[in-house]
């Protein structure tokens, strides 16, 4: 069997974008503290609309981390899930 | 919210957070829940109030959830039916105890709401932690495969016409009627002791009869949406710290794709076994201040360095509880990945 290409190169595109997200966050953190702590308008959604793309940036990163390092679920991993009925 | 209540990260921190989110992460990962038991007293011990601990922790909570949720899913192990109908009434469950809460400061004060809280870990966690365990150790010793539950045989029995649903990948089919309170409970226990999923994934797999794999799956579903709307609630009130949120967040994704993973190289009642091992040693840790808030409500005298002692030996026993449960991860998945 052909091991599969393992995704360098996305790992590196969404490390970086995962990174450009904590490096903004962090960069303009007094800012962007004043802006999410806000309680009027629709200030309050902005926690919550950062977490999402951090989820969906960071969580690709971390994926493709562990794809690459050749830590990858085993394919038959829904077979675990049988039960005997007595 | 003034901004003098968010504190300043100092690099020692940022490290405790990354490594506390990683670890809290791959037991979330593995058995639906776990971390936020420490990562809010963590992030309290760094000098951050309470309440932003409290928010910041769900505001990590629910992306986390939603990877994890993800990740499994595509493992064949999540039945999104059975989490969002649990979700339903996990939502005012999180409120009802909220509430309780609220209502049993006011009557007692801090330390009576402590003592709640603590209670409340105590109980529920010896007597579910020591009954997975029983039913771990069974498994363990017979070598045998899981099985339904002699509850969850005659819950699965009880036809309640207009309440039958099909659970797919759970591979039940059970009246919502049971459904809903155990969403209820595990709604109320989130919001008491922060983590809803030592009563809602115990309930899905003895009271429902889902399988761990299933169950552990399908409670990342709930607590996305408990997560998802308890953020919402707390951002309305300006208490989201999303700094650290995101810094634990940074951790914890690394650690609940490796905690998913690994559900797919170990023999599924490992999963009742971190989950016990957690429970119990929790149990331990919240059982140790018990003294402390009786001293505190004068039902008994404790010396102030015994309180400090007892206080420090239990959030040691809290850290250990993670710790060993990703020891046993990480060792179970090493084990099983040899045998691949």
């Amino acid at each position: 069997m052909v091991a599969a290409a393992k995704p360098w190169f996305l790992m590196l595109v969404s490390g970086a974008a995962s990174a450009l997200c904590y490096v903004l966050l962090f960069a303009n953190e007094k800012e962007v503290m004043a802006s999410f702590t806000r309680t009027d308008g629709w200030y309050p959604a902005l926690p919550v609309l950062t977490a999402f793309l951090f989820s969906l940036v960071h969580g690709a990163f971390t994926g493709y981390f562990w794809e690459v390092l050749g830590v990858v679920p085993r394919p038959s991993g829904k077979s675990a899930t049988a039960r005997i009925e007595d | 919210m003034s901004g003098e209540s968010f504190i300043v990260l100092a690099p020692h921190s940022v490290a405790f957070l990354l490594l506390v989110g990683f670890i809290g992460g791959l037991v979330s990962g593995f058995i639906g829940s776990g971390g936020a038991f420490v990562l809010t007293p963590a992030m309290m011990s760094l000098g951050v109030p309470g309440v932003v601990a409290v928010a910041s922790n769900l505001c990590h909570k629910f992306p986390k959830a939603l990877v994890g949720a993800y990740k499994r899913h595509k493992y064949g192990q999540v039945d999104v039916k059975l989490g969002l109908w649990m979700a339903l009434t996990a939502t005012p469950g999180m409120w009802w105890g909220a509430g309780i809460q609220q209502d049993v400061r006011r009557l007692y004060g801090e330390a009576g709401s402590n003592l709640y809280v603590s209670l409340a870990f105590v109980i529920v966690l010896a007597i579910v932690g020591l009954f997975v365990l029983r039913d771990a150790l069974r498994i363990y010793r017979s070598g045998a495969v899981e099985e339904t539950s002699r509850l969850a045989k005659w819950v699965q029995s009880v036809e309640i016409p207009g309440t039958m649903v099909r659970f797919r990948v759970a591979d039940i089919r059970v009246s919502v009627l049971f459904v809903l309170p155990l969403g209820f409970a595990t709604g109320l226990l989130a919001s008491t002791i922060a983590v809803g999923g030592f009563v809602g994934v115990p309930g899905m797999m003895y009271v429902l009869g889902a399988s761990s794999l299933v169950a552990s799956a399908t409670e990342l579903v709930i607590a996305f949406v408990m997560g998802l709307g308890g953020t919402l609630k707390f951002a309305l009130g300006g208490l989201v710290d999303i700094r650290l949120a995101m810094l634990i967040l940074l951790g914890s994704l690394f650690g609940v794709q490796l905690g998913a993973i690994g559900t797919t190289f170990v023999k599924p009642f490992m999963i009742k076994v971190v989950m016990a091992a957690v429970m119990l040693i929790v149990a331990v840790s919240r059982a140790l201040v018990v003294p402390v808030y009786l001293a505190q409500l004068g039902v008994m005298a404790l010396e102030e360095t015994a309180m400090r002692l007892l206080e420090r030996a239990s959030f040691a026993f809290m850290v250990l509880a993670l710790a060993t449960g990703a020891f046993i991860i990480v060792a179970a998945m090493m084990r099983g990945y040899r045998h691949a």
